[in-house]
């Protein structure tokens, strides 16, 4: 067996979507969710898998842990063929459907857990040590008796995580794990994977709207667009390619004419200058930094930092390549 | 035991429903002095024996026909991803203990029954009293399992798979001879619910079954029971395969 982990050979798969037109004629339409995507990922790597709405992430992923069969092409997830060994391959793997829950509604998150352990087979005395080493990690002890149906989003996807981990799998495959949390929730679950990474050395493929997590976490950007790969390479390869700037509007006390500031570039003013915006790239300075420079020059009373939205760094990459 | 107050109400609820289609019968017995050949004695324990039977099935099985709504909520992918057979799962991720209402209920009547219809209590009776529910059970639940394979293909499929899930433990609970003929043949050959009770009940009653469906039958629930499941494995696995063929 090689070392890589994922491996992914010219990866095909279409849906046929059946559309409703004038009366009983039913148009039949072919969409290729997944159009030929190749790739592998090493073990112990930590992938970004990025891409607008539609492009494909949740096919791949589900043709990766055994899901969708493909349409055509190869995919082997741990060594394993995904549908046919599908069983075998649950055992090595996690992973967390942002949008799904794997917990058990009506019981308390600490119940799910332990069922979690019974269907992977865990002996009881490597199942509540690890349990607790996850409980103390993404800090669940507040709400460990609480039904899952009350819990916040941020506590449930804590617990989806949690719960994805369990079985101390090789690899670890998150689907939008961040989508609806608040800065602080997403901050924790990102402290956890960093460390839980370090101490266990998972293989960790993560899709995500967020570049902040991709930054965080990730060495590794695969990026995809209406089912094929648009980039494969480190984020800085991908930061030199299209402009991964980030947004800074600041509202002032008082309207002002453009403020200018060594370290970003202004590139809106709103409202008779009362709202203002900078551009700044975060490789080679800090949004603090930003905000220093405006406040020298101008009362600052509230701020809004924008991320680099997914679908603007796709259309970049193919002006580019175009 | 999350919602008690609901576990009680719906315990109560499965049991009077299942009370209500007792006095169906006894309605159509009282008016009618036979039914299908039998009285109402007779009749009361096919569908004593019929009622204890389905209401196991459905206690273990009775989910598994639910299969839209699995697919919609996402819980079936969630499955999919963990080292168990999915149909494993799906018993075991919401056992009703309140369909137990219905299961207690199938046995008191079969018991009361038991006291009243005059039967010959030999080793052969005894025998059938007591693994006639049981294969009951497992050819209902084989129907439950059916029904959840065809859902994968039919989404909102549960009131086609209904009629004969539901529609067959009628047919069931009734005396295999009120039936027409090509129904008769129907639920004992391709739905072999006739066999839950009615067919062993003519043996224990020691009478002659109506055309085409000789009283021996009652000997061979096990056949029709391999017979069910193996039509419904069949159908289940080319069911999850359909699945994650086409997505969901």
């Amino acid at each position: 067996m090689t070392d890589s982990i994922i491996e992914l050979d010219n990866l095909r798969r279409s849906f046929v979507v059946r559309a409703k037109k004038s009366g009983l004629r039913r148009a039949r339409r072919e969409v290729h969710a997944v159009d030929g995507i190749t790739a592998s990922v090493s073990t112990g790597e930590a992938v970004g898998y990025i891409g607008a709405n539609g492009a494909g992430k949740s096919t791949t992923i589900k043709m990766l842990t055994g899901i969708l069969v493909p349409s055509s092409g190869r995919v082997r997830t741990c060594g394993y063929e995904p549908v046919p060994q599908r069983r075998t391959l649950a055992r090595e793997i996690g992973v967390v459907f942002g949008q799904r829950s794997q917990l058990w509604w009506d019981l308390p998150l600490r119940e799910s857990f332990d069922i979690l352990a019974a269907i992977h087979r865990l002996p009881a005395e490597a199942a509540g040590p690890r349990i607790d080493q996850l409980i103390d990690g993404l800090q669940l002890e507040a709400f460990l008796s609480t039904p899952v149906r009350q819990l916040s989003l941020g506590e449930r996807m804590r617990g989806e995580v949690a719960a994805a981990l369990v079985h101390r799998p090789r690899l670890l495959i998150l689907d939008e794990p961040t989508i609806g949390l608040d800065m602080i929730s997403k901050e924790r679950l990102r402290q956890f994977l960093i460390a839980e990474r370090a101490e266990e050395g998972t293989t960790l493929l993560l899709t995500t709207h967020d570049m902040s997590d991709i930054e965080r976490l990730c060495d590794r950007v695969l990026v995809v667009d209406h089912g094929k790969l648009a980039y494969d390479g480190t984020l800085p390869g991908l930061a030199r390619r299209v402009a991964l700037q980030r947004v800074l509007v600041v509202d002032l006390a008082e309207p002002q004419p453009p403020v200018q500031v060594p370290s970003a570039d202004n590139i809106a003013s709103e409202l008779n200058g009362a709202r203002q915006s900078f551009a700044f790239a975060p490789d080679t300075t800090t949004a603090a930094m930003v905000l220093a420079e405006v406040s020298a020059l101008a009362e600052v009373r509230d701020l809004t930092l924008t991320e680099p939205a997914i679908e603007d760094i796709v259309r970049t990459l193919y002006h580019r390549a175009s | 035991m999350t919602y008690r107050s609901s576990f009680w109400i719906n315990t109560v609820n499965s049991f009077f429903s299942g009370i209500l289609e007792f006095v169906e019968t006894y309605v159509l017995l009282t008016n009618t002095p036979t039914l299908g050949g039998l009285n109402f004695a007779q009749a009361s324990l096919v569908f004593g024996l019929a009622n204890l039977g389905w209401s196991l099935a459905d206690l273990v099985f009775g989910q598994s026909d639910n299969i839209p709504r699995y697919i919609r909520e996402g819980k079936l992918e969630a499955f999919l991803v963990r080292p168990m057979p999915l149909l494993a799962q799906m018993i075991t991720s919401d056992f009703q203990l309140r369909r137990l209402g219905r299961a207690f209920l199938g046995l008191v009547i079969a018991v009361i029954v038991l006291f009243w219809v005059h039967l010959d209590f030999n080793v052969a009776t005894i025998y059938l009293l007591i693994t006639t529910p049981l294969y009951g059970a497992a050819i209902y639940g084989a129907l439950f399992v059916l029904a959840g394979g065809l859902q994968f293909w039919i989404v909102d499929g549960s009131e086609f798979t209904n009629s004969f899930v539901y529609g067959g433990s009628y047919a069931g609970h009734l005396p295999g001879s009120a039936l027409l003929l090509p129904l008769r043949v129907f639920f004992t050959f391709v739905f072999p619910v006739t066999v839950t009770a009615y067919v062993p009940c003519l043996i224990m009653l020691g009478m002659p079954g109506p055309a085409w469906l000789p009283a021996w039958l009652g000997w061979l629930p096990p056949v029709f029971a391999a017979w069910t499941w193996l039509l419904a494995a069949v159908v289940w696995r080319r069911g999850v395969r359909h699945y994650t063929g086409a997505g969901g």
